[in-house]
């Protein structure tokens, strides 16, 4: 391409291209716009309101009182518990998940496709009654209880404790971490690591420094979508770990629908969007290029 | 770009506020004659709370299709009705919910020339606190909040008292250390550590509130789950020993257990709670409702409701029809009402029952 | 997707290979555990999930007789079909504009377009159901419109989600692609659509059936967005077992979910058999 061009005509063509681009992502803009952005703007309409006395939301009486009770205690202890269980859960998907994506890359395209539909099929059933089926694994004489404690990793009842919470939300959200990871995984041109593999000669430094670092896109991106959801999960904490410990995700639902405390839900939603929302742009930055 | 973004949403939600907030504080009120309808059904309910036959029998009778969908929750009820347009047209809320929806003018006082019926209701359920004069609403079915026991673990003689819940010298002594499950619901949770206390269920004192908070937050390790669905499927599992919940419930799932079971609301006093039918300010079909709600009330009805799902029936003319196992049955019909208290709305003072139990758990 | 050829070299050699092979096998036997559980009890006599009374095929005998359960079920697979066509196209859209264009204005909508995926559930269910609240009047103007429908509301909200998560899937399949390769193609195609679908669609197929799979995922089990904004005869199938929680969980819905996963395996069979017979034809 280094022909020389008349840079006049070269603006134009990128100015087109730009407009292009512009067009392409047009549906999705509008349809964000009017079906997301407008309805978050209530959220944060909410967030400056009062609550009147019934618990309606009334937009007047402008205040940042909702914002002040982000300082209290319990919204700190709540914060950092379901960050610690969201960090632990997205580790165990990634160590999980890796390599099962990688298998699956490496097997024929028919079996790829089938191996994969095959991940997301137990989620076609419905949630809450694989959830309730995991109590049933879990409880005091559940086979997966037994099977733990056969291997001496603990013994007793799991259901009711933070690791029942964790292996549900790892369970939940795992395809999430599969599918992404999959994706990247799938495109590396192999005969990179086959040429990394003569160089280095073993196969473990052939991975670390040629297919970890491609597949780095899809790791970023799916912890992201494994992340997000365990902070926020409260289905899961609530019928795995009997909701006995506070969490981010069920103190939002408490606001919005026990206390009937519209501005403070809001003003909790709020915060987390702006820090999930600062966290993923800073994690995307870290991982070189922004995916 | 971000700036006219920003702008732009501002203006369009402003404007759409504006637009929608062309509030009429008329109450709405439908003028039915008995037995008229206009349009089919659309009801919201509880689940395995309606007999379908009786639902089967009125779609006979009033030549209507009558749709049911189910709610787990008030709150869930709530969060989907408040915005209005749901297109439901009759509601089953408990007491405390009444208040607030009639506050929030939600649902429409009963067009009493369509609902004759009404004078079945027993004196007790005819001027209920939530809903003076019953003008409101129709009573559906009553029950109670207590604690449900596995007395082959436990054996027979268990103390009748919240402290199987919050106390740790009777956890002790039962055994009940992770075996114990709390209804994961701020008046009903809060509500059982105040009785324990020896206060009203509907206390207004932020000391009091307090005390019961550090009752409520001392008892967490000793339980094994908040919950509010599955209290007494977990005691027949064996997954828990002592669970706190309602009345008919239990009876349900102790019937499929192998172990031997009891109820009993503890001495200290706890909730009667009544379920009642409503009918939406937005009804799109409010006679039809009504004349639901008349059927209901019929005597031969409300017996078979109560036959049906094993809650007590408000219901004085159907009492005669009712089987008399069901009447006997001290879990369905207490024998000492005395104790018992409903839950009232508190008003202001409602959030800090959700922010209690937060902390209590935090 | 044609890439079988280095396949030897991709997958580890000795024990590694055999390691590989183990925990996978292990991670599947994790997915399918609670699905087996669950199958297994929707043939259990007693109403109780987790106490075997017997062999019974009464709950499904409750699911036939169920129309309204039925006609739930429908409406979940109309909102899944729906709402996953249109976001796989916005979405994957979405994906080529912010990875392959240059524009004013796309940092924001970058940000904008990780939003529905970062904002809690609940927030994300008041927010539509106060939107839908107050804008329905305005909506129903416009002529074939009817926001009073559950449907149209279900669909609405489902797409504002999965719009982004098939871009981020498409996106992390498109970046670091190959551009040089679309360039050759539009050099040597006459049109840029017909490089696109010659040469960049089969290269991001994976990424665009991957967020195909998730939308379709994410709308099936969505309770939360869902129990807010359906209305009267549309409950989809979710809503509706959410809504029975309070008799706690019946074998019905265990009977339910196997109904919905015996026909979910057999289409998925069905296109993979047909896929495979109509590529071998061409051959």
């Amino acid at each position: 391409m280094d022909v020389v061009v008349d840079p006049g005509l070269e603006h134009q063509a990128e100015r087109a291209r730009s407009r292009q681009g512009f067009l392409m992502g047009l549906p999705a803009i509008i349809y964000l716009f009017v079906f997301f952005v407008i309805p978050l703007g209530f959220v944060v309409m909410y967030s400056f309101a009062t609550r009147t006395r019934t618990g309606r939301t009334e937009l007047a009486g402008w205040n940042v009182e909702a914002y002040e009770r982000l300082g209290e205690a319990v919204v700190r202890a709540v914060a950092f518990r379901s960050l610690w269980i969201a960090a632990v859960t997205t580790l165990l998907s990634l160590v999980l998940a890796y390599p099962l994506a990688y298998f699956i890359s490496t097997r024929r395209p028919a079996t790829r496709n089938m191996l994969l539909v095959g991940v997301m099929i137990p989620f076609w059933s419905n949630f809450l009654i694989r959830t309730y089926a995991w109590r049933v694994l879990l409880d005091s004489d559940g086979i997966f209880t037994r099977i733990m404690s056969g291997v001496g990793l603990g013994d007793g009842r799991i259901l009711f404790t933070n690791n029942a919470v964790i292996l549900g939300l790892v369970y939940g959200y795992l395809p999430f971490m599969v599918l992404p990871l999959y994706a990247a995984i799938e495109r590396i041109d192999w005969s990179l690591v086959e040429g990394a593999r003569d160089l280095y000669a073993s196969g473990w430094s052939a991975f670390r420094r040629v297919v970890w670092p491609l597949s780095k896109p899809g790791v970023i991106a799916g912890s992201i979508l494994v992340f997000v959801p365990s902070f926020g999960a409260y289905v899961t904490p609530a019928i795995l770990g009997g909701n006995k410990k506070g969490l981010m995700g069920s103190y939002i639902v408490d606001q919005f629908m026990d206390a009937r405390n519209g501005p403070l839900g809001s003003s909790l939603s709020v915060l987390v969007l702006v820090v999930m929302l600062m966290g993923t742009l800073i994690y995307f930055r870290q991982g070189g290029r922004s995916l | 770009m971000k700036k006219w973004m920003s702008l732009v949403a501002v203006i369009t939600a402003f404007s759409i506020v504006a637009v929608a907030c062309g509030d009429d504080d008329d109450v709405v009120q439908a003028d039915c004659e008995v037995g008229q309808t206009d349009g089919d059904l659309a009801f919201y309910n509880w689940s395995d709370y309606m007999d379908p036959e009786l639902i089967a029998a009125f779609q006979e009778e009033a030549g209507v299709t009558v749709t049911e969908d189910f709610y787990p929750s008030n709150e869930e009820m709530f969060g989907r009705v408040e915005a209005g347009g749901s297109g439901y047209d009759m509601i089953i809320p408990s007491d405390y919910m009444v208040s607030i929806l009639i506050s929030e003018k939600m649902i429409q006082p009963v067009s009493e020339a369509a609902v004759p019926n009404k004078s079945n209701v027993a004196e007790r359920f005819a001027n209920p606190p939530y809903d003076p004069g019953a003008a409101y609403t129709a009573a559906y079915q009553w029950g109670t909040t207590g604690i449900g026991v596995d007395t082959g673990v436990t054996g027979e003689d268990v103390p009748h008292t919240w402290g199987l819940l919050f106390d740790e010298a009777v956890a002790d002594q039962y055994g009940l250390s992770g075996k114990i499950s709390i209804l994961d619901d701020p008046r009903e949770t809060m509500g059982a550590a105040l009785k324990y206390l020896g206060y009203s269920l509907n206390s207004t004192s932020k000391s009091e509130l307090a005390e019961a908070e550090a009752v409520v937050a001392d008892a967490v390790d000793r339980v094994a789950a908040f919950d509010s669905d599955q209290y007494s499927e977990l005691i027949v599992l064996g997954e828990t020993v002592v669970g706190h919940g309602y009345s008919g419930n239990f009876l349900w799932d102790f019937e499929e257990g192998e172990s031997t079971y009891d109820y009993f609301v503890p001495d200290e006093g706890g909730t009667i709670w009544v379920d009642n039918m409503a009918v939406l300010t937005d009804a799109p079909h409010p006679c039809t409702a009504f004349a639901f709600m008349n059927f209901l009330l019929d005597a031969e009805n409300g017996a078979q409701l109560t036959n049906f799902n094993w809650y007590a029936s408000p219901n004085a003319a159907a009492e005669a029809f009712i089987d008399q196992e069901v009447l006997d049955n001290p879990i369905i019909y207490p024998t000492d009402m005395s104790k018992l208290e409903f839950i009232k709305d508190t008003g202001d003072f409602e959030i800090e029952y959700t922010d209690a139990l937060s902390r209590a758990r935090s | 997707m044609g890439k079988g050829v280095a396949l030897s070299t991709a997958e580890p050699m000795g024990a590694t290979r055999w390691l590989l092979r183990g925990h996978s096998a292990l991670v599947y036997a994790f997915f399918y555990a609670p699905i087996v559980v669950l199958a297994f009890y929707s043939f259990n006599e007693s109403q109780l999930v987790g106490r075997w009374s017997g062999f019974s095929l009464r709950w499904y005998e409750a699911f036939l007789q169920n129309d309204n359960i039925q006609s739930s079920l429908w409406v979940s697979v109309k909102i899944c079909a729906a709402s996953t066509v249109i976001s796989v196209v916005l979405g994957t859209l979405a994906a080529l504009s912010i990875e392959r264009f240059r524009w004013w204005g796309q940092k924001v909508f970058d940000a904008v377009l990780y939003l529905p995926i970062i904002i809690p559930d609940v927030t994300m269910a008041v927010m539509m159901l106060v939107f839908f609240g107050e804008t329905a009047e305005l909506f129903n103007v416009i002529p074939g419109v009817d926001l009073t429908d559950g449907l149209e509301k279900l669909v609405l909200s489902h797409v504002a989600f999965n719009i982004s998560f098939v871009s981020v899937v498409v996106r992390a399949r498109l970046a670091n692609l190959d551009e040089a390769m679309e360039e050759a193609a539009a050099d040597l195609y006459a049109s840029r659509w017909q490089a696109f679908r010659r040469v960049t669609l089969p290269q991001i197929m994976p990424g665009v059936l991957g967020g195909a799979l998730l939308a379709v995922t994410l709308s099936l089990d969505d309770v939360v967005v869902s129990s807010f904004v359906s209305a009267v005869g549309a409950t989809p199938v979710s809503v509706y077992v959410f809504g029975m929680l309070r008799k706690g969980v019946s074998p019905l819905i265990n009977a339910v979910s196997v109904v919905i996963l015996a026909a979910s395996m057999t289409l998925v069979m069905a296109s993979l058999v047909l896929e495979r017979a109509t590529s071998s034809r061409k051959r």
